[in-house]
């Protein structure tokens, strides 16, 4: 992520340290993770001390400080979804990319992550891939959303 | 747009707003929230621009994209107006009939609008519906008549009004006594009375004071606070414009999950409007009063909706909660006082305000006032949203509005149970035996799927038996459930009150409804006479011995454990043979086998739900005997035909 780019979205938000999870949300959003040298930049920016800034990149779910998968997909294990199958749909995703949650495969194809609610609970289970939500899911239909992306 | 500066300007643009709108222009307003999205209602929003362009009616039908109106369950859900017609599950290959049929030729589509399980009888209109009609929705009720995205909507529907009368005609100590008087308590789930909340910050000392909106939504499986923030972003800043001038803060923030992406745009998109406006800034509407609202970002950590964490969220630290000796009302953000409420407690306050006090605590229990909304998710047949009066039970929730429990898996040891009770014994007394029963049904589904059988791969979305392991351990499977099941049954003797003879007389019933007169020969009718020709005769069998049989052995085995007597043990087996009947009918509805005997195949649809709606009457009719201890027998009649699967 270039320096020019973390500066604007600094700017946006009025260079205020007090809108530092923000400016890591928009980064996060655009660039997928969050490299050391962008840390580093708006630490400097809006003189955070970096401690506090890893803290926070560590502590938010949201954040990522390795690099993503081009398709992000987020499992909902929450409790609708779970009584529903959940966890079938998980194995099944598991099985056809090989990684396990918090995981990017090699190819950088797919990252995976489980979540605890989406609020679309009346469509559970529910998977979410690159921001779009499939309701309903049952193994077999898991494999044919996965098939999609390339 | 100008500045709206005083409140007569304001009913001059509403003023100005509705008349602009002819009421009896065709409207059809499509659910844009979250849960709809997802079942494809972004397909059928384009399906009908595209039509309505084609059909050349662009300036004869307006179109909205709403909130969600709470019935996820069977979304994508349209509605139109001014005849208020309700379709659901609608698709867009559906769209150019709609536009045809019901905006040209006024005609309603009758395979969309809503069919009750139960009667058969169509509702077209939303409020006909019983999901809505046993809801009291002052908040969520708004949702489906806004696009969210437009202020004007919200104006024609007297937005802001409640604003208008807090800075001009009452005093901050009038706005607080209103709230205090109604009796509003914190819809995050504290319980906290809102209007002392709101006194403690008002109190405290400190020049600068902060209101805040908790939408950090995070409890699995609620998503009431998402779908006012999408539907109605402006009740939110009406309610926390309101709150603010009544504790004497001049900044507020909305704290999000950005798991929710469209609450996120649709408040950013509300606050720029109202600045626009001038409901938010400097001086609104001429009164002196200052007020800006900033929209926070969650970043994924659930922690972050208690208060204390969220404050520290809000200030650009990692959100971890912090011990409150003090209240975050008196010691907040950047140690200020600072009021949190929740979303939905926010969306009360213009409505207290504008209709008064008096009104919003007709609704409710003596201590805690108004409607709540909840969300319906998990193993119910009636998902969504569904806003009631406080104080209802869970029985009304479930049964009335949610439509029941799905499943019917574990339908015949509630009927053990359930005819145990209402013959007088603890229904734990009959647990073995209505586990018995429950294997026996088990056993009979095993044998069923196998290839010589119905040859069926999948059940319930899992692989069956044979096809997981193997036949031989399908057919062993079987055989070991059936005779476990009379093993069971002869333990239930070790449990006080039970004697030996009601075992060996529950054995001889159950046995006798699992074997050849009872579930045995009608499945060996079912499966190897009926290539040839069906009499009424053979029909009659089947749907006596398949699968009523054995529900009638359930009902009447408890009963016979508790030691009925013989006038409620005939009415129970009267009820037992009805709503075993309408079981199978029912099940032939909505499962469709090849080479097998189907009722609403060889005498219509029409005629099976006749038939299974006298059956349940009949059974029903037959409890008459034990007076109101017949309630949950009776619900369960009704489940028979109300199931999904």
């Amino acid at each position: 992520m270039d320096n020019d780019r973390i500066d604007q979205i600094i700017d946006k938000h009025q260079c205020e340290a007090s809108s530092l999870i923000q400016v890591l949300l928009e980064m996060q959003r655009e660039n997928h993770w969050l490299p050391k040298e962008a840390l580093e930049r708006v630490s400097e920016k809006l003189q955070v001390p970096l401690t506090r800034i890893r803290h926070i990149a560590t502590f938010y779910k949201a954040f990522s400080l390795v690099p993503k998968g081009r398709h992000e997909i987020h499992i909902c294990m929450g409790t609708a979804c779970h009584v529903r199958g959940a966890t079938r749909v998980l194995d099944t995703v598991q099985d056809l990319t090989g990684i396990k949650p918090g995981e990017t495969d090699l190819e950088s194809k797919f990252s995976l992550e489980t979540v605890n609610c989406l609020g679309c609970c009346a469509l559970g289970p529910v998977m979410e891939v690159d921001g779009k939500i499939h309701g309903h899911m049952a193994p077999s239909k898991t494999a044919d959303v996965i098939k999609n992306y390339e | 747009m100008p500045r709206i500066n005083s409140p007569e300007e304001l009913e001059k643009v509403r003023q100005e707003i509705v008349s602009r709108r002819d009421p009896s222009k065709p409207c059809i307003s499509i659910c844009a929230g979250a849960g709809c999205m997802a079942s494809g209602a972004g397909e059928v929003i384009a399906a009908f621009k595209a039509e309505i362009e084609k059909q050349g009616l662009q300036a004869d039908v307006n179109t909205r994209e709403t909130g969600c109106p709470g019935f996820c369950e069977r979304g994508p859900v349209v509605v139109i107006y001014p005849e208020e017609i309700c379709y659901l599950q609608v698709k867009s290959e559906d769209v150019p009939e709609i536009v045809s049929q019901t905006i040209k030729e006024k005609k309603v589509v009758d395979r969309l609008v809503y069919v009750d399980p139960t009667t058969g009888e169509k509702a077209t209109r939303e409020s006909d519906i019983p999901f809505y009609k046993n809801q009291k929705r002052n908040i969520i009720g708004s949702n489906i008549k806004i696009d969210p995205k437009s202020i004007e909507d919200y104006l024609a529907i007297g937005g802001y009004s409640a604003l208008a009368k807090v800075l001009s005609r009452m005093s901050t100590e009038e706005v607080l006594e209103e709230v205090k008087k109604s009796n509003l308590r914190g819809r995050g789930g504290g319980g906290f009375p809102t209007g002392r909340k709101w006194e403690e910050s008002r109190n405290a000392p400190g020049e600068t004071k902060y209101v805040i909106v908790n939408a950090d939504e995070g409890d699995p499986g609620a998503f009431m606070d998402r779908a006012l923030l999408e539907g109605n972003p402006h009740s939110i800043l009406e309610g926390l414009t309101i709150g603010a001038y009544a504790v004497g803060a001049h900044e507020g923030f909305i704290y999000v999950r950005q798991e929710y992406p469209i609450a996120v745009e649709n408040v950013t998109i509300a606050i720029k409007q109202a600045e626009e406006y001038g409901f938010l800034g400097g001086n609104i509407l001429g009164s002196g009063f200052d007020f800006t609202v900033k929209v926070h970002q969650g970043a994924g950590a659930f922690v972050c909706g208690e208060s204390s964490a969220l404050m520290t969220a809000l200030e650009g630290r990692a959100g971890e909660p912090r011990p409150k000796y003090i209240h975050t009302a008196v010691k907040g953000i950047w140690d200020r006082p600072s009021v949190l409420n929740n979303v939905e407690t926010w969306a009360n306050v213009p409505l207290i305000i504008h209709k008064g006090a008096d009104w919003f605590t007709q609704f409710g229990t003596e201590k805690s006032k108004g409607t709540k909304i909840f969300s319906l998710v998990g193993k119910i047949n009636n998902t969504g949203l569904v806003e009631v009066p406080m104080g209802i039970t869970l029985r009304d929730i479930i049964y009335k509005i949610g439509g029941g429990i799905p499943g019917g898996k574990r339908f015949r040891p509630i009927l053990t149970v359930t005819s145990a009770e209402i013959c007088g014994i603890d229904p734990n007394k009959v647990l073995p035996t209505a586990c018995a029963v429950e294997l026996i049904h088990s056993y009979s589904l095993v044998h069923d799927d196998l290839p010589s059988m119905d040859n069926d791969d999948y059940r319930r979305d899992k692989l069956t038996v044979h096809r997981k392991f193997n036949e031989g351990m399908a057919i062993l499977t079987g055989d070991a459930l059936l005779t476990k099941a009379f093993e069971l049954i002869a333990e239930n003797s070790k449990i006080t009150g039970i004697s030996e003879k009601k075992i060996v007389e529950v054995i001889k019933i159950v046995s006798n409804a699992s074997g050849a007169d009872g579930m045995v020969g009608g499945q060996v009718a079912d499966t190897f006479l009926v290539s040839k020709t069906h009499t009424d005769k053979l029909v009659n069998y089947i749907h006596s011995h398949k699968t009523a049989a054995l529900i009638k052995a359930s009902v009447l085995a408890g009963a016979v454990l508790a030691g009925g007597s013989e006038k409620e043990i005939n009415a129970l087996k009267n009820y037992g043979e009805k709503i075993g009947f309408a079981f199978q009918i029912a099940d032939d509805m909505f499962d469709v086998k090849k080479d097998r005997v189907n009722y609403s195949d060889i005498y219509g649809t029409k005629k099976s739900e006749r038939d299974t709606n006298r059956l349940i009457d009949e059974a029903k009719k037959s409890l008459e005997v034990f007076g109101s201890k017949k309630e949950i027998l009776s619900l369960l009649a009704d489940y028979v035909v109300t199931r999904k699967n």
